[in-house]
């Protein structure tokens, strides 16, 4: 069953990857990518994982509709309502593709997997000590950053405080522009209309 | 498959829909008192509506997108029904799965999708505008939604459903709506949120011509305006394990007490749909990132020391 499952999903994914490509509408290809997504997201279920399984699912519908506006607003057609093309830069593209699934696949190969059920996998991990067995999304945790916790705070730190930066950078509009030079002006200038009295 | 979950599932889904129908019928009936018509007889019109619209032809612009306009309109009525799997609808949840919080998170998210496509597939700018909105609204709502749904797990300290509601019917214990008010209304202002009901019903707004749902007609209108029936439904049974105490009640059985719960939330949210002016989503945007989300932030910190120091 689950291995019905798994290439269902794998062939699903691929599948529907291929389609990004192939179809002739933004909102398509989007859409095509999200259902790739998807499909990915379940052996995640599979293994047991059944938080992250559903937590990518639910990023992926998120960011892949946030997405669909973008690309639509971003591609030289009117609202993107005419068909277009979904390729480009066809050699490179085709050499990337290549070598990213050749360091991929050699990843998925050569990998030392623990083998065997959860408990083997957890208490033959990197991490020491008895944990629960019964929750792998702990054990995953745990394998993943248990020794580098820390720097895995203070990345997450980082990143978050990067795309506040780049946000604020990339605004043509500063503090200026709406209080006035002197900060005093209120209500702030805003080009929309906000919903805090102003 | 075995019968008991068969009958678990027709049994669930069975009274998702009597509810959403009711929810339908009172909005119907408020409708009709407002217009001076008789409140009584509007109690049938969603069931007429169902049948006048079955009967329909479907209509089709031209360069209209049909395949994800269908896959839109079906999946907005399958998102709400896959969001009542983890919900306890009577004495048990169809599957009560360790991460049901975030699950019903994810079937709820699945109606961004399924609007943008519909409004998207029709080939309308009324329909685009409308899809447009309900993800701006969406991104508005989202937080503030997700920070109140991972307060009642905090309290609980679990992220199943059917543990978080046996925790308020602990002795010595009180309603999670007691000590955390502001996630339980944010829930609800959410609920109203992926419902496109009452105040943010824009992305369906009269003055785009209908939005999203414009160019519907036949069995597809009656599968997207179903879908927010039994979205916002499903919202509201949802708010009953997470703040209200689940089945905990005095004489009545556990199962009746859910759904009284569950039809008064509805009630009041169908009310409010009607008594509340619309919130543009830009405005909404602004509240929600400036009051909301820092509100939900301090209540879930609240709850995580009081959970620390052992108040629940």
């Amino acid at each position: 069953m689950q291995t019905v499952i798994f290439l269902i999903c794998a062939v699903g994914a691929v599948a529907a990857g291929i389609a990004v490509f192939r179809v002739d509408s933004m909102a398509r290809a989007t859409l095509a990518l999200l259902a790739s997504f998807i499909f990915a997201a379940v052996p995640i279920l599979l293994l047991g994982l059944s938080y992250l399984g559903i937590l990518v699912i639910l990023m992926m519908v998120m960011e892949m509709m946030i997405m669909a506006v973008f690309m639509v607003m971003y591609m030289m057609n009117p609202a993107g309502l005419m068909p277009m093309k979904m390729v480009h830069n066809n050699k490179m593209s085709l050499v990337i593709a290549a070598a990213v699934f050749v360091l991929l696949a050699a990843g998925a190969l050569f990998t030392p997997w623990p083998s065997g059920t959860a408990e083997a996998a957890v208490s033959g991990s990197t991490t020491t000590g008895g944990r629960s067995a019964a929750d792998p999304t702990l054990a995953l945790g745990l394998d993943l950053m248990g020794p580098h916790m820390l720097v895995m705070i203070v990345i997450g730190l980082a990143l978050f405080a990067s795309m506040v930066a780049v946000v604020v950078l990339s605004t043509h509009r500063g503090r200026y522009d709406r209080f006035g030079d002197d900060l005093q002006r209120r209500p702030a200038d805003d080009p929309v209309r906000g919903g805090l009295g102003k | 498959m075995d019968s008991a979950l068969l009958w678990s599932i027709i049994g669930g889904f069975v009274v998702l829909g009597v509810l959403a129908y009711a929810a339908a019928a009172l909005s119907a009936a408020m409708s009709a008192r407002e217009s001076g018509t008789s409140a009584v007889a509007a109690l049938t019109l969603p069931g007429q509506e169902t049948a006048r619209l079955l009967i329909r032809q479907r209509s089709v612009t031209p360069g209209a997108d049909t395949l994800l306009a269908r896959i839109g309109t079906g999946l907005l009525p399958l998102a709400a029904l896959m969001s009542v799997l983890v919900i306890p609808l009577g004495q048990h949840a169809i599957s009560d799965l360790s991460v049901g919080v975030v699950w019903f998170n994810a079937m709820e998210v699945l109606a961004w999708a399924a609007v943008w496509m519909v409004g998207w597939g029709s080939n309308s700018s009324w329909g685009l505008v409308g899809a447009n909105r309900f993800l701006a609204q969406g991104l508005a709502y989202e937080l503030p939604h997700m920070f109140a749904l991972i307060t009642a797990a905090v309290g609980a300290g679990s992220l199943r459903v059917s543990d978080i509601a046996a925790v308020q019917g602990l002795p010595g214990h009180l309603w999670f709506v007691v000590y955390m008010p502001a996630a339980f209304l944010v829930f609800l202002l959410s609920a109203l949120g992926f419902a496109f009901w009452g105040p943010f019903d824009q992305p369906i707004g009269r003055e785009i011509a209908g939005g999203a749902a414009a160019e519907l007609s036949g069995i597809d209108r009656l599968l997207l305006l179903a879908g927010r029936y039994l979205l916002l439904t499903a919202g509201a049974a949802m708010s009953v394990p997470l703040f209200l105490g689940g089945g905990a009640g005095p004489l009545l059985p556990a199962g009746a007490w859910i759904l009284l719960k569950t039809a008064a939330v509805l009630a009041v949210l169908v009310w409010i749909g009607h008594r509340v002016p619309a919130v543009r989503m830009e405005r909404f945007t602004e509240v929600s990132w400036l009051v909301l989300l820092p509100l939900t932030i301090l209540q879930a910190l609240a709850v995580s020391i009081f959970v620390l120091v052992g108040w629940m």
